[in-house]
C-alpha cells in the first residue's frame, strides 16, 4: 500500500498522466464531434499516423513547430473528407470504410516518409515543443511540476474540450450537428443540409485526432517511426463511449486512462515477479470496467452510423 | 509472366541451363536480399541494413531489400528473390520459422541466412542470434562507475531471450563493479512505442534509477529531459543523445554477413549457425563510450576485462531468464 502513495504522491506521477492523455484527448474530442453528427470514424489510427508522420516532416522539412500542426490537422482533414465522401454522400459501411481508411493512411503515411527519408538506423529528429513556463504557477512547489510544466499542445487539448463543449451546446451548429446525429430527417426538415454537417463534422473531427497524431512525434517525441501510435485511436473510440459522448467526460477519460497508464508504469519496477503483462493490460481493464459501469446510462445518438438518404423512410 | 502451374514446370526446365551460364565464382558480385518485416529504421533491423549496405558499397555483393514485409508475405518474398537469382537472402524468420524452412528446402541453390530462435538447417538454411550481451556487460561495468543512487534501470520491448539476456549481462557487469547495486526493469510490450518507452524510464528515474539501460529507443529521451545518464544497445546513440548515452553496447552484424558471403562464394553449404560471428573475439560486438563522460579508472578496468573476453580469458555468462 505504501507503493501506491508513494506513486500517486508524485509530482511527476500526475505531470505523467496528462501527458499519456494529451494524445487521447485530441482523438477522442475528434471522434466524438464525428459520432455526434452521427458518423463513426474507425480511420482514427491512420488519420492520427498521418498526422504524427506529416507533422513531423514538415518541422523536419523547415517548417516551424506550430507551422507543423497545421500541416497535420489539414491533412488529417483531408483524409476525413475522404471518410466522409465515402461513409456520408455513399452512405456506405462506416465501419468497413474507417478501417479502410486506417489501411490506407497508415500505408500512405509510411510512403510518403520513406521518399522524403532515406533508410537508416536513428530516423533524425526535429527540436521538439518544449514545456511552457507559466509565471508563478510553474514554479509553485509539487503543484507546479505536477500540473504547469506542460508543451503547449497539453494546454491547447485542454482548451479544444472548452471548445467542443461550448460548440456543441452553446451554439445553433452544435444543436444543428448533434441534430443531424440524432434525426437527421428532423435536421433536413429545417432546411439544414445533413450532407454539410456530416461532412464538416468528420473533417473538423479528423483534423482534431491528426493533431494527436501529431504530438507525439511534435512534443512527447521528436522522431517519426511507423505505427508509434500502437492502438491509441482505438482507446479514443472506446473513450467516447465511456464519455456517453459529452466532451466533459471524454477529458475525464482520457485522464483516467492516462492515470492507469503512469501508475502502471510506476508500479511494474517496485513489484517485480509480477508478470509485465498484468500492468500493461491494467490501463485496458480499468477502462473496460469504467465502461460498464458508466455506458449503461449513456444515451447513443439515435442515428449513429446510420447513413442518410435524402427522402428515405 | 503470371504464375501458373505450366509456367512453373517451363521455367524449373531453365535451372539447369542457368547453372551452365552461371560465371566463375568469386568474380562476381554476389547478389544479396534483404528481407525485413519491419521499416529498417528498427534498431535491430538497422544493424542488418547498415553492415548490407556497406557490403554493397565496397563492391564485395549487390543488395537489394524489401522492408515491411508482414509474416504473412515473408516466405513469398524469400521464394521471390530465389526465383530472381539472389544467391543469399538475408532477413529474420522469428514468426515464420517452419515455412521459411520448407521454402528453403525447395531452392536448395540459394542460401538463406535468417534471425532466428531455432537450429539451422542443412544444407542451405544459416541461423544467426544477436548476442551483444558481451558489450552489455561493460558498459555495466562503466555505468557502475557513474552511478550515484546505485540504481540502474532497464526498459526492453518484451522478455525475449535476445532482450533478457542484454539486461541480465548488463547487470551481471554493474554488480562485479558494486555487488549491492539495485536494479529496476521494465516491459513496455512494444517494440515500436518511444514515447511509452519514454515514459517508462521517467517512472525509473522516480524510482531512483540514475543510469537507464535503454533496450527501446525513447529511454534515452528520458534520461536526457531529467538529467540523467543511459546506455544505449545495438546501435550507436551517442550522436543522438551527446552527454546522455555515455556508452553503447554496438551489435556487428558484418562478420556473419562476412562469413556467410564467403562460404557461399566458396560453395561452402551454409546450412550452420552463424551466431558465434557475434561474439567479441570475431567483432560481433563492442563497447563504445564517452570518454568524457565516464571516470578513466572505470574505463581501464573496463578495457582489461575486454581483452580477457577478446583472447577467451572470461567469459560473460549467458543468462536467458526474464529479468525482475
Amino acid at each position: 500500500m505504501t507503493e501506491f502513495w508513494d506513486i500517486v504522491l508524485a509530482a511527476s506521477f500526475w505531470a505523467a498522466a496528462l501527458r499519456l492523455a494529451t494524445p487521447l484527448i485530441f482523438g477522442t474530442l475528434g471522434a466524438l464531434i464525428g459520432e455526434r453528427s452521427g458518423v463513426l470514424n474507425l480511420g482514427i489510427e491512420g488519420i492520427m499516423t498521418a498526422g504524427a508522420m506529416t507533422g513531423w516532416l514538415s518541422v523536419h522539412l523547415g517548417a516551424p513547430l506550430w507551422l507543423g500542426i497545421a500541416v497535420a490537422a489539414v491533412a488529417g482533414g483531408t483524409i476525413g473528407l475522404l471518410h466522409a465522401a465515402l461513409t456520408v454522400r455513399l452512405g456506405l459501411s462506416q465501419h468497413v470504410t474507417g478501417l479502410g481508411i486506417t489501411l490506407f493512411s497508415v500505408s500512405l503515411s509510411s510512403y510518403l516518409y520513406r521518399l522524403y527519408v532515406p533508410a537508416s538506423g536513428s530516423p533524425p529528429k526535429i527540436t521538439p515543443f518544449a514545456p511552457v513556463h507559466l509565471p508563478v504557477l510553474s514554479d509553485l512547489p509539487w503543484l507546479g511540476p505536477a500540473f504547469f510544466q506542460h508543451t503547449a499542445l497539453t494546454w491547447l487539448a485542454l482548451l479544444t474540450v472548452l471548445l467542443v463543449a461550448w460548440l456543441l451546446w452553446r451554439t445553433p451548429l452544435g444543436l444543428a450537428i448533434r441534430m443531424a446525429g440524432e434525426s437527421p430527417e428532423a435536421c433536413e426538415a429545417q432546411g439544414v443540409s445533413v450532407f454539410s454537417l456530416r461532412t464538416g463534422a468528420v473533417v473538423a473531427g479528423s483534423a482534431l485526432m491528426a493533431i494527436g497524431g501529431a504530438f507525439l512525434t511534435t512534443a512527447a517525441f521528436d522522431s517519426f517511426y511507423f505505427s508509434m501510435i500502437q492502438g491509441r485511436g482505438w482507446v479514443c473510440i472506446a473513450l467516447v463511449v465511456f464519455a456517453s459522448w459529452q466532451p466533459g467526460k471524454a477529458l475525464l477519460g482520457a485522464l483516467l486512462y492516462g492515470m492507469f497508464d503512469a501508475f502502471q508504469l510506476r508500479l511494474q519496477p517496485l513489484v517485480p515477479g509480477v508478470p509485465y503483462q498484468l500492468f500493461l493490460m491494467m490501463p485496458y481493464l480499468l477502462s473496460i470496467a469504467a465502461l460498464v459501469l458508466v455506458s449503461r446510462r449513456a444515451r447513443v445518438p439515435q442515428a449513429l452510423m446510420q447513413p442518410y438518404r435524402p427522402g428515405e423512410r | 509472366m503470371s504464375i501458373s502451374r505450366r509456367n512453373l514446370v517451363a521455367a524449373s526446365a531453365l535451372i539447369p541451363v542457368l547453372n551452365l551460364v552461371r560465371p566463375a565464382q568469386g568474380q562476381e558480385r554476389l547478389k544479396v536480399a534483404g528481407i525485413h518485416t519491419v521499416p529498417v529504421e528498427n534498431a535491430w533491423n538497422s544493424r542488418l541494413h547498415e553492415a548490407l549496405v556497406n557490403a554493397n558499397e565496397a563492391g564485395t555483393i549487390e543488395y537489394v531489400f524489401s522492408e515491411s514485409v508482414a509474416n504473412t508475405d515473408y516466405v513469398r518474398a524469400m521464394r521471390q528473390y530465389a526465383e530472381q537469382g539472389a544467391r543469399l537472402v538475408v532477413g529474420e524468420v522469428y514468426g515464420v520459422e517452419r515455412e521459411a524452412r520448407q521454402a528453403a528446402k525447395d531452392y536448395p541453390e540459394i542460401s538463406f541466412l535468417m534471425g532466428s530462435s531455432l537450429k539451422a538447417q542443412e544444407p542451405n538454411l544459416g541461423v544467426f542470434g544477436t548476442w551483444n550481451h558481451e558489450a552489455a556487460y561493460l558498459c555495466g561495468m562503466l555505468a557502475a562507475a557513474v552511478s550515484k543512487t546505485n540504481t540502474y534501470g532497464a526498459v526492453g520491448g518484451y522478455p525475449i531471450p535476445e532482450i533478457n539476456r542484454l539486461i541480465n549481462a548488463f547487470r551481471a557487469g554493474v554488480a562485479r563493479v558494486r555487488p549491492d547495486a539495485k536494479f529496476l526493469v521494465q516491459f513496455i510490450g512494444t517494440f515500436f512505442d518511444p514515447p511509452k518507452a519514454k515514459e517508462a524510464g521517467m517512472a525509473q528515474i522516480d524510482a531512483g534509477a540514475d543510469v537507464l539501460f535503454g533496450e527501446r529507443i525513447g529511454t534515452a529521451d528520458a534520461a536526457k529531459e531529467r538529467g540523467v545518464l543511459a546506455v544505449g544497445s545495438l546501435l550507436d546513440y551517442a550522436p543522438r543523445y551527446p552527454g546522455t548515452v555515455f556508452a553503447n553496447a554496438l551489435w556487428i552484424f558484418d562478420p556473419i554477413l562476412g562469413a556467410a558471403v564467403a562460404d557461399v562464394k566458396a560453395g561452402t553449404p551454409t546450412g550452420k549457425d552463424y551466431s558465434q560471428f557475434s561474439f567479441m573475439r570475431f567483432g560481433g560486438n563492442d563497447v563504445s563510450f564517452d570518454p568524457q563522460l565516464v571516470p578513466v579508472d572505470a574505463v581501464a578496468a573496463m578495457e582489461q576485462v575486454r581483452a580477457e573476453i577478446k583472447s577467451g580469458a572470461f567469459e560473460v555468462e549467458i543468462d536467458d531468464s526474464q529479468p525482475t
